[in-house]
């Protein structure tokens, strides 16, 4: 890698690092509404969700592209739902450069804190690296990981652990790119 | 964020006294000295008499304090019983007075604890004698002063258990220690998460960050004076060090684009081992606090976390799921593959060292429960300890004989709490906190 390309890197990764901290969970969890993207709160810029009905809106990302993938118990394999998903994704970010993405990776509670921490990095790296094979520019986007620190749905059955092994894709408007 | 109260880890100077006792010749014991061994097996708990300690001027309160401190040490154990003072026929109203052992013989005592507490300005002296009922002798080595100030008074009375539970197991006190902890509160979809720092019985808590960033898994350094932990304040989880007297704390590790978590002190606390993560895959890595580097100790695909070292710093034991399920293995210090020791079935995480170097501790997930438990450090005699829901993350006691650990309930009200218990699986309780609690490690016996 050339030392410009380099530097390039370094000022995205900056960027997106003062202008987003990706916590959004930050203060005690502002992210408890389902955690849908871009919902203001401490620690992050806030940014217009828009109109639904606007295709270039961060709301129809979230709402009509889903702005989010499943797991299965302990994997990070991508199922063919979630290719799908992610390939709608990648189409919307080539079309609206305007934006750059945390990815967050989640796990459900039934593992330990180290381990889920890894998993989740684990799940948030392969959706970024779909998105990649699908011509998302990597400078655009950043991984997080939460283990299970972050659940969106609280019960402890299958049914709330199936929603909460997932990886979202978190828009910012103004960084990156 | 409310102002964190400076400990007293260095406020405190314990003066340690022998007191001289008079010079006896050796009284044959009939019997041996009173003694517990820590082992498998129903140990009935030993009656012992801990009557009030004598206020030798100024202390007011502290006298009793003390004593009650003293008593829930040691009968906190599950080792001992004392002997409630309304069924004591004599009173101790001297500590240097004589002593009616016929007296603490009538009562069943086997081990009479007998102390005194003077208080002068902000300055608290403690002193006790610890006789074998049978013999009416001192138990060896356990007739000690300590002086500080009131402000430290439980430590003192934390000191006394700790020689008289030593004196009697044979194995190293563990009373006069602190354990750090993350705080929760809130929602389990929205939880809030603070350092803070207790005794080991939970009394005196201390808040050392606010909740404003999701923190986790703190660890003490070898001397207490150091916590490593992670912390989201930068964004993304990064390993942290923070001094405990100023409470100031740096980020370790800023690679952009990888996460740092699970960190550990070496125990010459001059090298934190941690997990770094990059581009979805995590492996162990090593950085040495004096400037030495950052080196990479397994390189794998798979995730390799939770590394703590052997106590003589030769060996480091982890946690892979390079078959597939997390498994324990161990590793020279200066990294490789590792062996793998566990071997039963279901999931293993978290292991942690002894102090001692004889055991690893875990938590196994198997069949939808959650254990803690120990093997050998081969892997043999795996002993599973407790089973819940939801049992995580254990901490040894100084002295490697009783273990803490995170205990979660299940469902959308489910909380978590700290408990505790033996190596054996004896005397499992949950240490009292203010509110839910989870990640606590034990600091070393403090000075």
């Amino acid at each position: 890698m050339s030392l410009a390309a380099k530097s390039l890197l370094l000022v995205a990764a900056l960027a997106l690092a003062a202008c987003n901290n990706p916590d959004r969970y930050g203060a005690g969890g502002a992210g408890g509404a389902g955690g849908a993207g871009g919902m203001g709160g401490a620690g992050i810029d806030t940014t217009g969700l828009g109109d639904p009905n606007n295709p270039t809106s961060i709301a129809y990302f979230n709402q009509r592209v889903g702005d989010r993938v499943l797991f299965a118990v302990d994997q990070s394999t991508l199922s063919p739902e979630a290719r799908q998903i992610l390939t709608a994704q990648a189409q919307w970010l080539n079309q609206n450069p305007g934006y750059a993405a945390i990815i967050e990776g989640h796990a459900d509670e039934q593992g330990t804190r180290e381990y889920n921490l890894a998993l989740g990095a684990r799940r948030a790296a392969a959706v970024q690296n779909f998105l990649i094979s699908q011509g998302v520019a990597a400078s655009r986007m950043r991984t997080i990981s939460y283990g299970k620190e972050r659940p969106i749905e609280v019960c402890s059955e299958e049914a709330c652990y199936a929603k909460n092994r997932r990886a979202v894709t978190v828009l910012s408007a103004g960084a990156g790119v | 964020m409310t102002r964190p109260m400076r400990t007293p880890f260095r406020t405190l100077l314990a003066v340690v006294l022998g007191i001289l006792t008079l010079a006896a010749a050796p009284v044959l014991a009939q019997s041996g000295p009173p003694r517990i061994v820590i082992g498998p097996g129903v140990i009935e708990p030993m009656p012992i008499a801990v009557p009030t300690f004598v206020d030798e001027g100024g202390a007011g309160d502290y006298a009793r304090q003390i004593t009650r401190v003293v008593i829930s040490d040691l009968e906190g154990t599950g080792f001992f019983r004392t002997i409630g003072e309304d069924a004591h026929i004599s009173r101790i109203t001297s500590f240097d007075g004589g002593i009616a052992f016929e007296d603490w013989k009538a009562i069943n005592a086997q081990v009479l604890v007998t102390g005194a507490v003077s208080v002068a300005g902000d300055r608290i002296t403690v002193k006790f004698r610890a006789y074998d009922v049978f013999n009416g002798q001192v138990l060896d080595g356990a007739a000690l002063q300590f002086a500080g100030t009131t402000q430290g008074w439980r430590r003192m009375a934390h000191k006394v258990a700790d020689v008289v539970y030593s004196k009697i197991t044979g194995e190293g006190g563990y009373f006069d220690s602190r354990v750090v902890f993350v705080s929760e509160s809130g929602p389990k979809n929205a939880r809030a998460k603070r350092l803070a720092v207790m005794d080991y019985d939970g009394a005196n808590v201390q808040y050392l960050t606010d909740s404003s960033a999701i923190v986790l898994a703190p660890r003490f350094s070898p001397t207490g004076d150091r916590i490593l932990y992670t912390s989201y304040e930068t964004g993304f989880p990064r390993i942290t060090l923070m001094d405990v007297g100023s409470l100031r704390r740096q980020t370790l590790e800023e690679q952009p684009g990888t996460m740092t978590f699970a960190p550990r002190f070496s125990p010459d606390g001059q090298t934190v081992v941690f997990s770094l993560e990059r581009g979805g895959n995590t492996d162990i890595y090593a950085l040495s606090l004096g400037g030495g580097g950052l080196r990479q100790l397994t390189n794998s695909p798979s995730i390799e976390t939770a590394p703590s070292f052997s106590p003589d710093g030769s060996q480091i034991v982890f946690e892979s799921d390079r078959t597939g399920t997390p498994q324990i293995y161990i590793m020279p210090a200066s990294g490789g593959e590792g062996t793998r020791i566990s071997g039963g079935e279901g999931r293993y995480g978290t292991p942690v060292w002894s102090p001692r170097g004889d055991y690893i501790a875990f938590t196994k997930q198997n069949a939808g429960r959650f254990h803690i438990g120990v093997m050998r450090t081969d892997g043999s005699e795996e002993r599973l300890l407790t089973a819940s829901f939801l049992d995580e993350g254990p901490t040894w006691a100084p002295n490697g004989r009783v273990l803490m650990f995170t205990r979660e309930t299940a469902g959308a009200g489910g909380q978590t709490s700290l408990w505790s218990v033996d190596i054996t699986g004896r005397n499992l309780k949950q240490i009292p906190t203010e509110g839910p609690a989870s990640d606590p490690a034990w600091s070393p016996l403090l000075p």
